[in-house]
């Protein structure tokens, strides 16, 4: 009898859980406002990019954000509820039709842009 | 000493105020009811043996010495019973409750589990032998290697780690850190894995 044990672990997650998240998806341009530590102080530090993955549930969720710095394709991987996360801004809302954007790697320049979903093509 | 009946809700991670992520088990423990009362005078010993999730089931169903047993402390039968030592035997009284409010986060405890039964396994899942190369012209891939020497001692020796049944035994895990403790949903969070399957009984055994 294993009855009720995913419901305790959902409400221990919750606990951990943030909820001052924005509801964003692949294709989507965001800034991450991360906190860095330098010695004892701590700084922001923005990356900015498209969300080419989200993946996991709970507390374990993570997503990664791509972008192309001088030239030089960089990608990084947060956990979607971190406390190093000071907030997330969505910037553009991009149509893709697959969830996990691999095939910008593979593409630079005019090739790896995506198309821009216009506030009047989401329906309310 | 003191120490609690749970079971196992499974494993997830969870951020710390520094912002770090840690691995946790979470344990649904208590409340237990005090069953029984072992005291230095009268048995040599302090504990308290506690019972564990009560059971709806038809009276008639449980062994008769059993029910006895319960109705002698005046409680509904549980699904577990186990005797758990306890330093202060004389401030709890049969019938008592018995919840996770007697640990703190950041306190230390041993927790002892069923291990997950794995049946008969060989060497590579039992003892964790490597085997040979795969390739590069290799003869031997799977096998144990030799087992002893020749006609000197003539036998192989006793404890020689070979196949057999591998888990469902009892384990215990010393000094794991009580992470949270959540008193409304009788939920205790410890860093790390404990022995077992989710579900399984487990006991949380404090300092």
């Amino acid at each position: 009898m294993l009855g009720g044990l995913d419901a305790l672990m959902r409400s221990v997650q919750e606990k951990y859980m943030r909820n001052d998240i924005p509801e964003f998806r692949p294709g989507d341009t965001v800034r991450v406002y991360v906190k860095v530590k330098e010695g004892d102080k701590e700084r922001i530090q923005a990356f900015e990019g498209v969300v080419i993955r989200k993946r996991g549930g709970g507390t374990d969720a993570t997503f990664t954000v791509r972008k192309v710095s001088y030239g030089i394709g960089i990608e990084r991987t947060f956990p979607l509820h971190a406390p190093v996360i000071e907030k997330i801004e969505v910037l553009k809302r991009g149509i893709v039709r697959r969830a996990r954007l691999y095939y910008l790697r593979e593409r630079k320049g005019k090739a790896a842009r995506i198309k821009e979903k216009k506030e009047w093509m989401t329906t309310k | 000493m003191k120490g609690i009946l749970g079971r196992k809700v499974g494993m997830t991670q969870i951020f710390t105020e520094d912002g770090k992520a840690i691995a946790v088990t979470v344990i649904e423990a208590g409340p237990c009811t005090v069953v029984q009362k072992r005291t230095p005078e009268k048995d040599g010993y302090s504990a308290l043996q506690l019972g564990f999730m009560e059971k709806n089931k038809a009276e008639h169903k449980f062994p008769k010495p059993l029910l006895g047993h319960f109705k002698k402390a005046g409680i509904k039968p549980t699904r577990w019973l186990k005797e758990v030592k306890f330093d202060n035997v004389d401030e709890y009284n049969v019938g008592d409750k018995i919840t996770v409010e007697i640990f703190k986060p950041g306190e230390k405890v041993d927790i002892t589990g069923k291990s997950k039964g794995r049946g008969f396994a060989g060497y590579h899942k039992r003892h964790g032998f490597g085997g040979g190369r795969r390739s590069h012209g290799s003869d031997f891939h799977e096998g144990p290697g030799s087992i002893g020497a020749c006609a000197d001692p003539g036998r192989v020796h006793k404890g020689k780690r070979m196949a057999g049944h591998y888990g469902n035994e009892t384990v215990t895990v010393k000094n794991l850190e009580i992470v949270d403790v959540i008193p409304e949903k009788n939920l205790i969070l410890v860093k790390g894995a404990v022995p077992g399957h989710k579900g399984g009984l487990v006991i949380v055994k404090g300092k």
